[in-house]
């Protein structure tokens, strides 16, 4: 047995750069045997790079600093080496295989064989094994699809202890699970300890963090801020918050004095489930209203349904909807397709550019011109020159970078591929215009570029919403910011009243939640 | 070669496959010793291939939007024997059989394209029931016989344009026709120039619209002049003309048109395409339905130039139509092609047959030589992409990390055949 203050890892002075992006720098980290240690950080703070870097996702070569696991220098060339040293990541998409088994889940690329022929037997016998120690019940021949997503958690422990772990990594394990599956979860890490298997935890639940771990690393901008020891220093959410959101607010924004008119649109009761599960809610009876003028934020954690609030409402774009009302300019509007949303004035930026934003075969001209293709068609013929022309303005005006509107999108950098889409809305003349992390993956210049034309939109009598995971960005951005947890709308904060603490506590609903 | 590239447009792959059909027909010509220009030929190898083009028209709109449709060949053999036997049993005037083939096509379309756009089911799955169904069809209803069309209907098939006005020993429309095409063809290029400077755009130099004016002028003059020039009764036959006005307005439609944009948009990205407000069912629907209708009109071209309509006909055609398709610029993850690019396709397959014909090669080496095109045309794409070019067949494996990798493009790229293919282009 290993004595409970031997450090059993030790990662120092990580750094790891991506082409523009230096996502880890001088990042380090001490895991003691027999401890829970929490990573917490905003998100895109580096927290899921760092845990790739140990796991061999990145492979040694490609970042600097070493890597100390029980005592040796380790130089992992991918996952089967991290995983044959002991160390094993549960990735917080699940990645097991919905159709096969239980038991084949378990041995899958780790199958047991006699003279090259899988060995069932042998492979039923350690379920069995495996499944009593993770607390499951089930059949070993039950397919993956049907339990759910608490028991396909448990699943891939199982996964891990056949792989006769040292040090679990789990990314945001209780992010998709219910409190008691979160509660059974738990438990399970906390045995795992006695039994001499230390953790590793992502988790953005800081009541879970603080109920469960015995260490905490914080991380803010891919570096290390503190190291917190749960029991000596006595650390409540309020200290990890403080030490996640510690950055003072630099002048990131321009200047911007709002001239916000009266209420035109509102949301009311809006209630809508989930596409394939029927019984589960994305958005539970959610209200809401913009102003003239006005930049409305909206914050919450990765997965909290800011982003199946806005969809839903653009068009019943995502989800199916149950029941609420539209209100626009007064007149409750019934808006079941993206075109009718769009003819209503909406428009809506989205999340990922690439996979659903834009069609990156596409050009300039074409992209900007395409959610409102019907204003430069005229006898049913689309006009190339008044195409061009849009497009050259719109080009000059948001200063997109690019020798000329003929340029494919797929070329352009992340910000200036973000000013095209947003051209593309602008075009359409919305009156509401939604945007969804507006500015992921773009550099600090380009922000501030488009946080300028969202300024410009608003001061044009238009109501902005801003969905983001970054307090910061929301803080300088919005007038009004609403947070939302687990598809329900748990508070709103005018500007003044805001600050990273108060959202944080709204965001996670933590227990002193207002 | 970078002028000649200027010459003839910026499009990497169009500008290398009309290249390759340059180089082919040169090629052939020496090698046959000037049996290929000769107007017999050509106005054989226009008669003989119109019906795959035709095909090539629809499949490549099918293909943009990221479907396949397997079924052409056989939606043309039934459409082409319903037709025949009502015409003779009914005593249904020619236009009548047309009207109805071309609505019966557009049925089966529309019975494919539900299936396809409103049920969700691949158009690989649909088309390939179809290919069985219809096919089936055709033998049911004809009773696996053949159903000889009479001489009227023959003329979409096998006519050719009529001769008038005075006697200049070229046939008159067809020289009307290569004059009216130069002239457009000249405005067209002015005009666009004159837009592009009016709008600031980079315009290439006068010479080179020139030099390009002349070289495609030339082209369009000498094809007149062997078009005018063949047997006494033949001239630019009429498959082709319907053939032509077909690319014009597809052509027109997927470029200059709400609903080509959409097709692009939805085979490009269809969650994108549908967040713009584009509803992709309707428009998989369209498209579908849109092939079968262009493959019954190109069941009922083969049947007029038969003379006759049998249980065999279109046997293959769908492959024919598809390669056609790729060679001219397509890629199968959708979103990318043009109509024009798909028809020079086509027409490199089919100087191809015709010239290894001429030749005297047999079948069995035609369809070897065939398939190593299509395969190097496709793996210069796949290679281009290796080479940090734009390429667009790379996008299969889109989202899933970097491309194929250079070693093992490099191995697939360049051999005998595909040497005039990759360079040119």
């Amino acid at each position: 047995m290993v004595p409970t203050s031997a450090v059993i890892l030790e990662m120092n002075s990580i750094t790891k750069e991506f082409p523009g992006v230096k996502a880890l720098s001088e990042v380090s980290l001490q895991v003691k045997a027999n401890e829970i240690h929490a990573i917490c950080g905003e998100n895109g703070a580096g927290k899921s790079t760092l845990m790739k870097v140990l796991s061999g996702v990145y492979p040694y070569g490609t970042y600097t600093g070493d890597i100390v696991y029980q005592g040796n220098i380790c130089q992992f060339k991918d996952i089967r080496a991290s995983e044959a040293a002991g160390i094993v990541i549960i990735h917080q998409e699940l990645a097991l295989i919905p159709e096969l088994s239980i038991m084949e889940n378990i041995f899958l690329g780790n199958e047991p064989t006699r003279f090259g022929v899988i060995n069932w037997r042998e492979a039923r016998r350690r379920t069995i094994e495996l499944l009593a120690r993770v607390g499951l019940a089930d059949d070993p021949d039950t397919p993956v699809k049907e339990i759910g997503v608490g028991k396909q958690q448990l699943v891939e422990i199982a996964k891990a202890l056949n792989k006769s772990v040292k040090l679990l990594i789990l990314d945001e394990p209780t992010a998709a699970l219910n409190e008691s599956d979160s509660a059974h979860l738990l438990d399970l890490i906390r045995g795992l300890k006695s039994k001499g298997i230390s953790s590793i935890m992502i988790s953005h639940k800081l009541n879970e963090i603080e109920a469960v771990a015995d260490a905490i690393t914080i991380i803010r901008d891919g570096k290390t801020v503190e190291t917190l020891d749960v029991a000596a220093d006595g650390v409540d959410e309020d200290r990890i918050i403080k030490g996640m959101v510690g950055r003072t607010l630099e002048s990131r924004f321009p200047d911007h004095t709002p001239t916000i008119g009266e209420v035109f649109f509102e949301v009311k009761n809006w209630t809508v489930a989930h596409p394939q599960i029927a019984d589960r809610l994305v958005c539970k009876g959610s209200n809401f209203n913009v102003r003239r003028g006005e930049i409305v934020g909206f914050a919450g954690l990765m997965g909290a349904g800011r982003t199946e609030l806005a969809r839903s409402v653009f068009g019943r774009s995502y989800g199916k909807y149950l029941s609420g009302q539209i209100i626009k300019d007064g007149k409750e509007v019934q808006l079941r397709t993206v075109s009718q949303a769009i003819n209503a004035g909406l428009g809506y930026v989205t999340e990922d550019r690439k996979t659903l934003g834009l069609n990156l075969l596409d050009d300039i001209k074409a992209t900007t011109v395409s959610a409102a293709l019907k204003k430069i068609t005229h006898n049913m013929v689309i006009n190339d020159d008044e195409e061009y022309n849009v497009a050259e303005d719109y080009r000059k005006q948001l200063r997109t970078k690019a020798p000329n509107v003929d340029e494919g999108v797929g070329k352009l950098s992340g910000g200036n591929q973000q000013k095209v889409v947003l051209a593309k809305w602008m075009f359409t003349d919305p009156d509401l215009l939604i945007l969804d992390e507006p500015t992921r993956g773009i550099d600090v210049g380009a922000k501030y570029e488009i946080y300028g034309i969202i300024q410009k939109l608003a001061d044009a009598g238009k109501g902005v919403i801003v969905i983001s995971s970054e307090l910061p960005e929301l803080l300088g951005l919005s007038d009004r910011i609403y947070t939302i947890f687990e598809g329900a709308i748990t508070g709103v904060l005018n500007k003044d009243e805001a600050s990273q603490e108060s959202l944080m506590k709204l965001m996670t609903a933590a227990k002193k939640s207002a | 070669m970078n002028a000649l590239k200027q010459i003839l447009g910026g499009n990497t792959r169009q500008f290398g496959m009309i290249f390759a059909l340059v180089f082919l027909v040169v090629f052939f010509q020496i090698m046959t010793g000037g049996l290929t220009l000769t107007p017999d030929n050509v106005i054989n190898l226009f008669n003989g291939n119109a019906y795959v083009l035709i095909l090539a028209i629809g499949m490549v709109l099918v293909i943009i939007a990221g479907h396949i449709d397997l079924s052409v060949g056989s939606v043309a053999a039934f459409v082409g024997i319903v037709v025949a036997l009502t015409m003779r049993d009914w005593h249904l005037p020619w236009y009548v059989g047309i009207l109805m083939g071309l609505v019966l096509g557009a049925l089966i379309g529309a019975w494919q394209g539900f299936w396809v756009a409103y049920v969700g089911i691949p158009a690989f799955i649909v088309t390939l029931a179809g290919m069985l169904l219809f096919r089936g069809a055709n033998q049911a209803v004809g009773h696996s016989n053949t159903i000889p069309v009479g001489a009227d209907f023959q003329y979409i098939g096998a006519g050719y344009l009529p001769e008038i006005g005075p006697n200049t020993g070229y046939n008159n429309l067809t020289l009307l026709i290569g004059v009216i095409v130069v002239v457009a063809i000249i405005i067209g290029e002015l005009r666009a120039r004159k837009a592009k400077a009016e709008l600031g755009g980079e315009i290439s130099p006068v010479w080179v619209t020139v030099a390009k004016l002349v070289l495609i002028c030339a082209v369009v003059l000498y094809a007149t002049y062997l078009f005018a020039t063949g047997r006494p009764g033949t001239s630019f036959p009429i498959p082709g003309i319907i053939l032509g006005v077909l690319v014009l307005f597809y052509g027109f439609v997927s470029s200059r048109t709400v609903v080509g944009r959409h097709v692009y948009a939805v085979g490009g990205n269809r969650h994108a395409a549908e967040l713009s407000g584009v509803q992709s069912k309707k428009v998989n629907f369209l498209v579908i339905m849109n092939m079968s209708i262009l493959a019954g009109l190109a069941g009922m071209i083969f049947v007029a130039r038969s003379n006759a309509s049998g249980p065999f006909d279109g046997t293959g055609w769908e492959l024919d139509a598809i390669a056609a398709v790729f060679i001219g610029g397509a890629a199968v993850s959708g979103g990318v092609g043009t109509v024009v690019g798909s028809v020079i396709g086509g027409l490199v397959m089919a100087v191809l047959n015709n010239g290894l014909q001429l030749l005297g090669a047999g079948a069995d080496q035609t369809q070897i030589i065939k398939g190593l095109v299509l395969l190097a045309a496709v793996a210069f794409d796949v290679f281009n992409k290796s080479q940090g070019k734009p390429s667009f067949i790379g996008l299969l494996t889109r989202g899933k990390g970097k491309a194929a990798s250079p070693e093992v493009t490099a191995d697939v790229v360049p051999n005998s055949t595909s040497e005039t293919i990759s360079h040119s282009a």
